[in-house]
């Protein structure tokens, strides 16, 4: 017994580090998937609140940048109002119209930590649960999709950015119609994305790929445009690489896409499955 | 020592702040990304016993996870870093020294040896964060050369940092 001691006093350093790197990597395994993991991550309330001061701060030095995407934002917008469309017939009357109902609604919300250089990308925004926000809802910008919300709590959110080796959206070409799956590329290039398509698919360069409509987001929200019809060889899907539309590492302003249909239509689905 | 540890305190707080609001954004390439917070491990006093040492490289790594979304990532590559300085510095340095050789700095060590300490230890901890958050062996070339740009860039910081806080007096 005495000699067990005298050996683990002399090397305790080792012994030291297989308790630490056990724990460590214990901690590692057991959060790596992400969601449970609450109270080590940047929507804690010290870390979150930090976090959201020196955005506070930084939001200043980029007003310029944010006003220009919302004006351009706002010319696209008032584009697509009635009043700018040339009416071409003399009658008027007026008509109710029960044939839309909304089903989308945005949520807007302000960036406040963001990163685009690891592997897996994470962006925390200043809204949480108390504002109307669940896990997996949505994220747009004015200039593209974003990601979906990973895990919420009162205050904030973290949003699993699109740059994330496990993110995968539904999309289809614009012109084509053809849908096919968007990934993020392996290069951990923030400008970059991967389209797999059906092989009969037809893909121009410079083609605009866009949301599919049958997940989270309403149809049409662009995610960048093709910029090379072969990404990948060998494989048995058609790999597309498009160039991004959303700059991440600019990111200020998002909005979240409230689906009001969200929970019917994945009530229905999981009937499917059964 | 009540001075050692306030200023360790101050180092602590600055470097996880740098690391967390600045270094965070910067990056080259995707390639070389620097991890400067792992300064403090480096600087602890000689005479910091093995438990502090691994306790205070834990905390470290947590603080930095929590900025970074990755709980567990940064204490395990701490924790390994804090076992590779034991030995660097049991094969290194005389143990009776340690009465004039407080703190392992560039201004009481020499460039020779800091340099050397810094780098062995610098990428012992990069390659082994690196590799454990890919955890592919067949990206294993690409993150390689993370490691290898990632360490050359975080030990230049370290270097500048040392070379400010350079005490001319302090030197034999």
């Amino acid at each position: 017994m005495r000699n067990l001691l005298i050996f683990i006093t002399k090397y305790n350093a080792f012994f030291l580090f297989l308790i630490f790197e056990v724990s460590a990597l214990l901690i590692y395994i057991k959060y790596n998937s992400f969601q449970k993991a609450t109270f080590i991550s940047s929507q804690n309330q010290v870390t979150g609140s930090l976090f959201g001061q020196v955005s506070e701060f930084k939001g200043y030095l980029s007003l310029k940048d944010v006003n220009d995407s919302l004006a351009r934002e706002n010319a696209r917008l008032r584009g697509m109002l009635k009043t700018s469309f040339y009416i071409d017939t003399t009658e008027k009357h007026k008509v109710v119209d029960t044939v839309y109902k909304q089903q989308y609604t945005y949520l807007v919300a302000r960036v406040i930590n963001n990163s685009t250089n690891q592997s897996n990308n994470y962006i925390t925004i200043n809204k949480g649960s108390r504002d109307g926000i669940a896990k997996d809802m949505g994220v747009i910008c004015g200039a593209g999709v974003v990601g979906m919300i990973a895990a919420v709590s009162d205050h904030y959110a973290i949003v699993k950015s699109l740059l994330h080796s496990k993110s995968q959206f539904s999309a289809m070409l614009v012109n084509d119609k053809s849908v096919g799956s968007f990934i993020w590329g392996n290069d951990l290039n923030p400008h970059k994305g991967l389209l797999s398509l059906q092989n009969d698919a037809k893909p121009v360069l410079g083609e605009m790929v866009v949301t599919s409509g049958y997940s989270l987001f309403p149809t049409g929200i662009p995610f960048g445009k093709v910029t090379n019809l072969h990404a990948k060889e060998g494989g048995l899907l058609l790999n597309v690489e498009v160039g991004l539309s959303v700059d991440f590492s600019k990111l200020q302003y998002i909005y979240v896409v409230v689906n009001k249909y969200a929970q019917e239509q994945a009530g229905l689905e999981a009937l499917e499955v059964k | 020592m009540g001075r050692t540890i306030i200023v360790n305190i101050i180092r602590f707080l600055l470097l996880v702040f740098m690391q967390a609001f600045l270094l965070k954004n910067i990056t080259f390439y995707n390639l070389s990304t620097p991890y400067f917070y792992i300064l403090f491990i480096l600087l602890l006093p000689f005479e910091t016993p093995n438990v502090l040492l691994f306790i205070l490289s834990f905390l470290l790594g947590l603080t930095v996870d929590a900025f970074y979304d990755t709980p567990g990532l940064h204490a395990a590559a701490c924790v390994v870093l804090a076992l590779v300085r034991i030995l660097f510095i049991n094969i290194t340095v005389q143990k009776e020294g340690f009465d004039n050789e407080p703190e392992p700095t560039l201004s009481i060590m020499g460039f020779r040896w800091f340099f050397t300490y810094a780098v062995i230890l610098t990428f012992a901890h990069h390659f082994f964060l690196l590799s454990l958050e890919v955890f592919k062996f067949s990206e294993i070339q690409y993150t390689l050369s993370r490691v290898v740009l990632s360490s050359i860039f975080t030990v230049f910081l370290i270097l500048v940092s040392g070379l400010l806080f350079f005490k001319r007096k302090e030197r034999k």
